[in-house]
């Protein structure tokens, strides 16, 4: 069901730059199928939480104003390389995927 | 093989013209998990997202930097950057003004992790896009506006 998702994780300097790509169709439930002309409904991921090591360090909610197959970058200050960076997410579907990634 | 073929694609139409009505009724995207913040993101508009947030009143704040595109030639993929250089940022929420839900998401640091995010959002058309930054118990804002130019050829 879940596409597998990219990640990756370089130093930059002190800080750990994490980005990752999910592959999901973000609908919004608001877009009409142009075949059938009937709502396409809504899917979209709820939740994304990031662990480094373990302890989180990122917690997001996610709405339907995200676009298709979301991107997210973000940074983590302490972190060096070779530690390991776990993505997750759940949608409102409940289906769920997760990675990871070692610091490189 | 292919006249029952037809005739059950036939069928599905008639029977669907009907099914249409009643499902146009029923759908609503009301399904949604716990720890979602419902409030917020089925909000339709900005107060009424900000008050689901636990915010009231913030602060215009310049040390809230906001990287988008002046124009986005398409509203449905616009690449949005959020730095806080606030001391004590905590949170990080993103706001399309003028979108339907106009809440796109909250990001909330923990650990080692920067005050920055970046993403990818869609917008159905040229508004402001809002960054609410919380600090330190505090709401701080700021805002930049992105042009949208749905199905133009840029410019």
């Amino acid at each position: 069901m879940a596409e597998p998702m990219r990640i990756r994780a370089t130093m930059t300097g002190d800080v750990a730059d994490v980005k990752v790509l999910m592959n999901h169709p973000m609908e919004t439930g608001q877009r009409k199928d142009a075949k059938t002309g009937q709502l396409v409904p809504a899917h979209f991921i709820q939740e994304v939480t990031a662990t480094l090591n373990g302890a989180a360090v990122l917690s997001a909610n996610l709405g339907s104003g995200v676009s298709k197959n979301p991107y997210l970058g973000f940074k983590v200050k302490g972190a060096k390389a070779g530690d390991k960076v776990v993505v997750n997410w759940s949608d409102n579907k409940g289906d769920k995927n997760t990675a990871e990634a070692a610091i490189s | 093989m292919n006249a029952l073929r037809r005739n059950v694609l036939k069928g599905a139409a008639g029977a669907s013209t009907v099914a249409m009505a009643v499902a146009v009724g029923l759908l609503k995207p009301t399904q949604a998990m716990a720890a979602w913040n419902t409030a917020a993101f089925e909000a339709k508009n900005v107060g009424d997202a900000m008050k689901g947030l636990g915010v009231s009143g913030p602060a215009d704040s310049k040390d809230i930097i906001i990287k988008a595109p002046d124009i986005a030639e398409n509203g449905a993929v616009v690449p949005v950057e959020v730095t806080s250089n606030i001391a004590g940022t905590t949170s990080i929420a993103i706001i399309a003004e003028k979108n339907g839900t106009p809440l796109v998401g909250s990001f909330s640091m923990s650990g080692g992790a920067q005050p920055f995010i970046s993403t990818r959002i869609k917008m159905g058309q040229t508004s402001l896009v809002r960054a609410v930054v919380q600090a330190g118990g505090k709401s701080y804002t700021a805002a930049k506006e992105v042009k949208v130019t749905i199905g133009g050829c840029g410019g």
